[in-house]
């Protein structure tokens, strides 16, 4: 049985971000054992990938680009870690969280959005066309996957008749919403991997345009983006868990331990399937957007609203 | 944080915005003006709603408001578009057909 | 007192902001000066009550600054070199309006002697406007509809540079679009 959410102080906001920070590092690790065990190597080599990056990013001299706009280009750069570390200020741990917003639902949103001006401006700050066209890419699959991650995120607050996550988590305490709204839950997780542009919808850093809006950066900038990429992941992995997979209920452990442990397992799967799934095109996406997931998200969001109004 | 004081702000953004759209030559430009515009606009009935009358019928005008924003942001986006495809160019002042 | 210092520095973030806009060379920076103007005004909304709304506000208006950067791109250049450049017409008179009109709304705002506060804010605010909305007001519900989805059809007539004969070639009553620009799903 789930405890009822309650704000903490604010002094354990210090501990938020390393718990993001660690849970990044483990996404990264687990991609590097991945694509270890994809070259034909031993799965456990490649799960110290990602520290050998961070020593190495945090070594390498900046690559100046001509008259790149430097100002825009750090703050897309380190705004992404900014922009994760403000999300996860809604999405609880087992009963605690760091803000108990009325509206926790539409902070979430808010926070992705910026993810748009934010990779934007990466692609834009380098002055380099193929960094241009990144950002590009990603804005048009930014306006594809937004209005049915917008009605996936509605749907478990109509169920729970409330913008508050605390009340989302409460009103799963007989029956997970996973499973009454399963097209709201593929949705979302499709979405937390678009904004993440990760895996499937990574067109935006796609090696057919030399690598798009990361084609330029280096050094300490480079570090922020990939290790902002995996926060965000984990971020939107984290916030499933009071919305779908309900928050901290589940038998024997404490409901702390169970966010953490579905938290790690729906990360895991977002991370493996970037090694399972080829890369989406944005145009061709555009049309199966429109076509087919925006009325299936507002049917779903339909046969919420019918069940909560009636039953 | 009185009324006044917020009224006051909002009159500023208006004020700058107008400027903007006023002497801008760029299509866009014009229309970053109006933005600001209705930016002071949504800040004054905010303002209204708190401090004189806080019920719900002045959160129906704010949503409105932004409504008729992001409609005439689409609007004059799509003409801009046609303008420039026909024209060439993407300045008010090539744009006069209808003037005198 | 904090309340104040906090509403003092975003006014000020908001109006400089704003006529940062107007001022810099650069069209992204520009585009993303009004999007801090908008996050400033909408974290003062927030601040007088109004927090759906006013997360709301920062949303929908980072939104439309990330779509309006390539629009503004588009149409204006990139102009990397950040050369100076001056794009407006009779800027004296638009400053004289401009100015007047701050002191006309000024003198309003200052002498005008406002009527006392009428009632209180709901316990629930979204709860009440949304009962508002699908009540009292769904004339306003009723209206926004089909202004939104005129235009969404009307934008689309407009900039779409391709009409029925790019997409169905020259008979237009076939089966399926002869389409060279196929979408998803084989369409």
């Amino acid at each position: 049985m789930t405890e009822p959410i309650v704000q903490v102080s604010p002094i354990w906001a210090i501990l938020a971000p390393i718990a993001v920070l660690l849970f990044a590092l483990a996404a990264a690790a687990l991609n590097g054992a991945l694509v270890a065990q994809s070259a034909g190597r031993p799965f456990r080599s490649g799960a110290s990938a990602p520290l050998g990056q961070v020593a190495r990013l945090l070594r390498q001299r900046r690559q100046v680009t001509v008259a790149a706009d430097v100002l825009l280009w750090r703050i897309g750069a380190g705004g992404l870690v900014v922009v994760t570390f403000l999300k996860i200020l809604v999405i609880p741990l087992g009963p605690w969280t760091l803000a108990d917003l009325g509206v926790g639902v539409v902070w979430f949103n808010t926070m992705d959005v910026m993810i748009w001006a934010l990779f934007w401006l990466i692609g834009w700050g380098a002055n380099s066309a193929h960094a241009l066209v990144g950002g590009y890419r990603f804005l048009s699959l930014a306006v594809s996957y937004e209005l049915p991650l917008m009605f996936a995120l509605i749907a478990p607050a109509v169920a729970a008749q409330s913008l508050r996550v605390g009340d989302v988590v409460a009103a799963q305490h007989d029956l997970w919403f996973v499973i009454w709204m399963p097209v709201a839950f593929v949705i979302f997780c499709g979405s937390v991997i678009a904004f993440s542009s990760w895996g499937p919808f990574a067109t935006g850093a796609g090696r057919d345009i030399a690598g798009g809006f990361l084609v330029d950066v280096s050094g300490v900038d480079r570090l922020l983006i990939l290790t902002g990429r995996y926060a965000v992941l984990t971020a939107g992995a984290a916030f499933a868990v009071p919305l779908f997979l309900g928050g901290g209920g589940g038998p024997l452990l404490p409901d702390w331990l169970w966010t953490i442990v579905k938290t790690a397992l729906v990360l895991a799967a977002f991370v493996a399937i970037r090694h399972r799934v080829p890369t989406i095109r944005p145009d061709r996406f555009a049309e199966v957007a429109w076509i087919i997931v925006l009325p299936a998200a507002l049917l779903q969001v339909l046969v919420v609203a019918l069940i909560a109004v009636g039953g | 944080m009185t009324l006044e004081a917020v009224l006051l702000v909002a009159a500023a953004l208006f004020c700058v915005g107008l400027y903007g759209a006023l002497s801008q030559q760029v299509v866009v430009m014009v229309m970053m003006g109006l933005e600001l515009m209705l930016n002071g606009v949504i800040l004054a009935a905010g303002a209204f709603w708190w401090f004189r009358a806080p019920a719900p019928d002045g959160q129906v005008l704010l949503l409105i408001v932004i409504a008729a924003m992001t409609v005439e942001m689409a609007m004059g986006f799509a003409v801009a578009t046609l303008l420039h495809r026909s024209r060439g160019s993407d300045m008010t002042d090539s744009a006069t057909d209808l003037s005198g | 007192m904090l309340v104040d210092i906090l509403f003092w520095g975003l006014a000020v973030v908001a109006v400089a902001s704003g006529v940062t806009v107007f001022v810099v060379d650069s069209m992204a920076r520009a585009t993303y000066a009004l999007a801090v103007s908008f996050i400033a005004v909408g974290i003062m909304l927030v601040m007088v009550g109004l927090e759906y709304i006013g997360i709301i506000t920062i949303l929908m208006m980072v939104m439309e600054m990330a779509i309006m950067a390539v629009y503004m791109v588009m149409y204006m250049g990139m102009n990397p070199a950040l050369l100076p450049m001056d794009m407006t017409h009779s800027k004296r008179w638009s400053a004289v309006l401009a100015t007047g009109t701050f002191v006309l709304l000024a003198a309003g705002i200052l002498l005008i002697p406002w009527p006392a506060r009428v009632g209180a804010p709901a316990v629930d605010l979204v709860t009440s406007l949304g009962e508002a909305i699908m009540g009292p007001k769904m004339l306003a519900m009723l209206t926004i509809s089909p202004v939104l989805f005129a235009t969404i059809i009307a934008g689309l007539v407009i900039a779409n540079p391709r009409g029925r004969y790019d997409r169905w070639g020259d008979n237009l009553k076939r089966g399926t679009p002869n389409d060279p620009i196929r979408g998803g799903l084989g369409r």
